[in-house]
């Protein structure tokens, strides 16, 4: 179970550290307090606890010793006698499968990843966990490989030279290209897909943009400006979050309508039984809304707010007259 | 109290490594500091340890020194306990450095954190900020995720309830996991469906409640040929694009339409497709697809913006559509 690992405040979290921190010295020969401490994630007071529990650890039998021997002393540390505890542990199942499996992950990803160095340390990961990687052979990460290999080595290219970009991008929910100029801030890979994450000087404001929705890109030979307000999407917490003043939606849907509550980020499910859903979106744009229930016909029906319900009866109309 | 365990576990964890025989369970309480005096107690107590050590994947072995002996012992070898040599040049560990960053508040960020820092222990200077500006990230929102990669992991068969697509309610699965896969984004599981007799792929997102062990670890075989990967594209994959169709697309609209086109030019104002009205207008495109009922949905998002002239069933799809959102 070591997905449990380096749970803090347990024995055996506490263990695990003290395991890695023994070769972790001793592979350095000399290595300093505080680098330590920020290494493994603790204050140096608890480093220090951690050095004097390693220090004090007697086997008594036959005859008392004491294995360890270290000193931290002038705030660097060494070990003179690290007995058994040498080299870390072997790396287990859940370890060796999450490294590898995120390292697959990377070599997936078109562009200018460093491909050499991803197969280099796969393979020496693969070798040096044994039996402990065979299981990561059963997971598998599959990217969304539609955005153009160049689009990213672009952006990427942008990113590293801090350079401005002029975009010419597609919006899907208006149906819209645009026209814009941004300055990069950072290559997001989320939910399989590649994003650019930009200081758009149109909007004045941070946004995402999908790489297989950029129409066409130039890297203008001017220095990029991200003003310092500009706060970075916290991509661990979903990319899609409702602002204050969004509207609220609510929409029924019928059993094959149901993957709207699976695409789209719907602030409340209710299951009306049958298969049918009611959802409740917040947006501050209601055109995609629209586009989506032509999409779900009788599949799904905007039931609130009551205008936007009828700008789909209009809509629908509209289209409809094209075909008369 | 915790502060003693720790100290108890690591002396019983160099004892066990600095021995080369067996150590009977008597040697070991005269060795190691910590235990209880009263045998029972001491018994108990070491049988947690060992189990806790086993968690932690420390090798523990057990046998005996020699023919004969009536007692069993304990040891850990050292080949089994140690991490085999590993270097890494720089720009592997920065890339190992930007691998253990993409769990981050997954269900295996402990793990992958658990791992580099034995990485680290083993003389690798893996930063964990790399590559500025590159931020790759694998979410495991699904509940259903961390009981399945553990069945996958241990090889045990599992049970839930499943929505599948056009079902009205759930049912019941015991399924033979062989393999987890992300797919853009979603997770698929692919194994032995026990109910239907044959191989299935289930989507996590539509595990509706907790995922229950069916069997003991090590009782599910993974087919030989098997092949996750193939499975979850072929199951997921849309056909390749066998028919085309003829659109009118309104100019300076439909343009998710006109990036897959094969053909576009403006609307003729005369002939058999001209409309004197549309000239300046329109464009008439052509564009490859498979799937009929996706692509008139998809169409249908167009709204007054793009009319399909052919072929007929594409056309009466879109109509049935917006016939459907007009009520």
């Amino acid at each position: 179970m070591t997905s449990r690992a380096g749970r803090a405040g347990t024995a055996t979290g506490r263990l695990q550290r003290l395991l890695a921190l023994v070769p972790y010295v001793v592979s350095r020969q000399v290595v300093g307090l505080a680098e330590t401490a920020a290494a493994f994630g603790i204050s140096e007071g608890d480093l220090v606890d951690d050095l004097n529990m390693l220090w004090c650890v007697e086997l008594r039998s036959p005859d008392p010793y004491c294995p360890i021997d270290l000193s931290y002393e002038g705030g660097e540390i060494t070990v003179t006698e690290a007995e058994s505890i040498g080299r870390p542990l072997r790396l287990g199942t859940d370890e060796a499968s999450a490294l590898l499996v995120a390292l697959r992950m990377l070599a997936e990803l078109p562009g200018p990843q460093d491909r050499s160095a991803l197969r280099r340390t796969i393979a020496k990961l693969e070798s040096a966990a044994g039996d402990a990687g065979a299981a990561s052979a059963q997971v598998a990460v599959q990217m969304d490989g539609r955005a153009p290999a160049d689009v990213q080595a672009q952006v990427a290219d942008a990113l590293r030279r801090r350079k401005r970009l002029h975009l010419s991008y597609y919006v899907p929910g208006r149906d819209e290209a645009t026209e814009r100029d941004a300055d990069p801030m950072r290559l997001l890979v989320l939910e399989g897909r590649a994003y650019l994450e930009a200081w758009c000087r149109r909007a004045e404001a941070v946004r995402l943009f999908r790489l297989d929705r950029v129409l066409a890109l130039t890297v203008l030979d001017v220095a990029a400006e991200v003003p310092d307000e500009a706060e970075q999407v916290d991509v661990d917490s979903g990319l899609f979050r409702p602002a204050a003043g969004d509207l609220r939606v609510e929409i029924e849907l019928s059993d094959a309508g149901r993957w709207v509550a699976e695409y789209y980020p719907c602030e409340q499910v209710t299951d009306l039984g049958d298969g049918r859903l009611h959802v409740v979106l917040r947006t501050p744009d209601t055109r995609w809304v629209r586009r989506l229930a032509l999409r779900l016909g009788e599949d799904g029906r905007v039931v609130a707010p009551a205008e936007l319900a009828e700008q789909v009866s209009q809509d629908a109309a509209a289209a409809l007259a094209q075909y008369s | 109290m915790s502060k003693q365990k720790t100290e108890r576990l690591l002396s019983l964890v160099v004892c066990l490594l600095s021995t080369g025989r067996y150590l009977t369970a008597g040697q070991i309480r005269a060795a190691v500091p910590g235990y209880p005096e009263a045998f029972e107690a001491f018994k108990r107590m070491f049988e947690r340890d060992k189990d806790e050590l086993r968690e932690l994947g420390i090798p523990l072995e057990t046998g005996v020194n020699a023919h004969g002996d009536e007692e069993v012992g304990y040891r850990i070898s050292r080949q089994a306990y140690e991490l085999p040599e590993i270097m890494l040049e720089p720009d592997e560990a920065a890339v190992l450095g930007l691998a253990a960053r993409v769990w981050q508040r997954a269900e295996l960020a402990g793990a992958a954190a658990g791992g580099l820092l034995k990485l680290r222990a083993a003389g690798i200077d893996a930063e964990e900020t790399t590559q500025p500006g590159i931020e790759p990230r694998l979410r495991t929102g699904e509940a259903a995720f961390g009981p399945l990669w553990r069945a996958v992991r241990d090889r045990r068969p599992v049970s839930f309830s499943y929505q599948a697509a056009g079902r009205a309610a759930p049912q019941a699965r015991t399924l033979e996991p062989w393999g987890v896969v992300n797919r853009h984004g979603r997770w698929y599981v692919v194994g032995f469906d026990r109910d239907r007799g044959e191989e299935r792929v289930f989507r996590l997102s539509r595990i509706d409640g907790p995922v229950a062990f069916a069997g003991p670890p090590g009782s599910v075989v993974v087919p030989a040929g098997a092949d996750v990967h193939k499975s979850v594209s072929a199951w997921d994959n849309a056909p390749p694009a066998v028919r085309t169709a003829e659109l009118r697309i309104r100019r300076g609209a439909g343009h998710g339409l006109r990036r897959r086109a094969s053909s576009e030019r403006p609307h003729p104002a005369a002939g058999p497709q001209g409309r004197e009205a549309d000239a300046g207008l329109w464009d008439l495109v052509h564009t490859p697809f498979s799937d009929t009922g996706w692509y008139a949905d998809y169409i249908a998002s167009f709204g007054a913006d793009v009319v399909v002239l052919e072929p007929v069933d594409l056309r009466d799809a879109v109509i049935r559509r917006l016939k459907g959102a007009l009520a």
